[in-house]
């Protein structure tokens, strides 16, 4: 092969141009091996996340049931279900959602289209980055502190849903801000030249094309949201307080002010604080709870890759 | 000379780097005014300067005075009714996000007009006059992203004309459209100079000689030269204009 390179002529050039040379055989080879390497690092983060999610099913399988789903907790947490943990949960990510997302999102436009480059921004966006970073554990004893007792909110849903939504907005923040500054500012360029105004052009443009990432944010922080145990911890939850078993209180059992229970912690309290709870019913909680992550999960990829198979540009 | 638009002795600096130095034109209502020049020369900020889009970049400064019917542009207080009355088309083609339709609607619907009848006549008239109408007549409602390079440029020209501007500013407007069609839109501008002003920026400069009726030469952030068109091709004051033009730098 070497031989063959080294020969000039032209016929014989003409006629090898696509014969492979001892540097892009190496080339090849290093492709390969990049590929090899790229796919075990992937298999090696799913491979235990299947085998978590199989293990607890495997384990949890003798206890579920839909009455394990929509039953109250009795006997001391030892049988029953998980109803009233569950709607607690639901409350608490729906709350503070509704608390959260309208306000990050608002905040995050401000300060990717209207905010000047200056020091208080940067000042701003530094604070939404290091508050991103805070321990949920302390956002649990600012919650104490700003809604429980200042506020006079006592322990409640309100008091829980608010500490949950300082905990999430600066992720929402920080994916919102992401998926307006995808809209290249080419658009924004134009829609100024023709004399539109900033508000104009974020509601003709600029929110229409983000609207995917954003609410892909919103619901991967509902999730998050779901799982937090830390935050409610002193804030909204309750070892027991069960719910009606029928009728409209059944659905919507807790006011504001009420305190709930919550999935999160009831798992704590099962593995923990009880005496003499199954372990099998311990691995129910956990499937229950791992199951709602993963349905809100593929909501919002199903969602997103909805609206990015309608991309425009 | 009834002066459309006056720029008077302005300087812009980006930073501490600066664009345009000391430049003073005066351009006559009705004019199609060419602008030849290297690259930063100071065409594409002389053109920002006049919608005032030089403030969003954040590092800019204009010191002088761009006056539009004799108003100071700095002291117009609502800048998007002065941001309608000059189109813009830069280099780059953008096609809006939206349908072809939408894209030229656009203008109007921020203005308050409605669809109907009207709006598509008007739509159709500033496609017409961008050369691009007959090519997407039959699909109007395709996304304005999804055209070719040389139709997104032709659909930027039709959205600039969609504002109704008595200045049309036209920065290398035909770099991605062919030759024929090129000059069929030059006979359009011509047309156009009966009711807009247009500055046109252009790499071609033989494009400036055939349609410009004054043109300026910049080179290194300063106006070398500015005078009749044919005057400047033929026999220019600045040995340094006739070199540019007749190619041999730049």
């Amino acid at each position: 092969m070497t031989k063959q390179h080294n020969m000039l002529s032209l016929s014989q050039q003409t006629v090898n141009v696509f014969a492979s040379t001892p540097l892009e055989r190496r080339k090849l080879i290093r492709e390969r091996i990049a590929k090899v390497f790229f796919s075990l690092v992937v298999a090696a983060m799913i491979i235990p996340v299947l085998l978590i999610i199989g293990y607890l099913f495997y384990r949890a399988w003798p206890v579920l049931s839909w009455s394990f789903i929509f039953d109250n907790p009795k006997d001391n947490m030892t049988a029953g279900g998980m109803w009233a943990p569950l709607v607690g949960t639901f409350y608490l990510a729906i709350i503070s959602l509704m608390i959260d997302a309208p306000i990050g999102i608002l905040a995050a436009i401000y300060l990717n289209e209207y905010a000047p480059d200056n020091w208080l921004t940067r000042t701003i966006n530094l604070a939404v980055l290091n508050l991103a970073g805070v321990p949920s554990i302390v956002h649990g004893l600012f919650g104490v502190g700003a809604f429980v007792l200042f506020a006079g909110m006592g322990k409640s849903v309100i008091a829980a849903s608010c500490t949950l939504a300082v905990m999430s907005l600066p992720v929402i923040i920080t994916a919102t801000r992401e998926a307006l500054a995808s809209v290249p500012m080419s658009f924004r360029e134009a829609c100024w030249n023709m004399g539109a105004t900033k508000w104009q052009t974020i509601r003709t443009i600029v929110l229409p094309n983000s609207l995917s990432g954003i609410l892909t944010g919103v619901i991967f922080e509902i999730c998050r949201t779901a799982g937090e145990t830390a935050p409610i911890l002193f804030t909204g939850v309750v070892f027991f307080t069960p719910v009606a078993d029928t009728g409209l209180a059944s659905v919507f059992p807790y006011a504001a002010s009420d305190a709930c229970m919550a999935l999160q912690y009831h798992l704590f309290l099962l593995a923990t604080q009880i005496r003499g709870v199954s372990e099998t019913m311990q691995f129910g909680a956990a499937a229950v709870l791992i199951s709602i992550t993963l349905f809100i999960n593929s909501v919002s990829i199903t969602l997103r890759v909805y609206l990015r198979s309608r991309k425009k540009w | 000379m009834n002066t459309h638009i006056k720029f008077d002795n302005v300087t812009v600096k980006y930073g501490s780097k600066t664009a345009m130095k000391n430049v003073s034109i005066d351009i006559p209502r009705n004019e199609i005014f060419g602008i030849v020049g290297p690259a930063n020369s100071g065409k594409t900020t002389l053109l920002k300067c006049i919608n005032r889009t030089l403030e969003f970049v954040s590092s800019a400064s204009l010191t002088g005075t761009v006056s539009i019917n004799g108003e100071d542009t700095s002291r117009i207080k609502n800048v998007y009714s002065l941001r309608r009355c000059v189109g813009i088309v830069f280099p780059l083609p953008v096609g809006l996000p939206l349908s072809i339709y939408d894209n030229v609607a656009y203008a109007p619907h921020l203005v308050g007009m409605r669809r109907g009848p009207e709006l598509d006549a008007f739509v159709e008239k500033c496609l017409t006059q961008a050369m691009l109408w007959d090519e997407v007549k039959d699909r109007m409602h395709m996304l304005g992203t999804k055209l070719s390079g040389g139709q997104q440029q032709r659909l930027t020209l039709a959205r600039a004309l969609s504002h109704e501007p008595e200045i049309l500013c036209l920065d290398e407007f035909s770099i991605a459209i062919d030759p024929v069609t090129t000059m069929k839109i030059e006979d359009v501008l011509v047309e156009l100079k009966q009711e807009k002003t247009i500055i046109m920026v252009t790499n071609l400069v033989q494009q400036a000689r055939r349609i410009a009726d004054r043109t300026a030469f910049f080179n290194n952030s300063e106006l070398v030269e500015v005078n009749d068109t044919e005057t400047i091709f033929t026999n220019p004051e600045n040995p340094m204009t006739s070199d540019y033009l007749t190619g041999a730098f730049g």
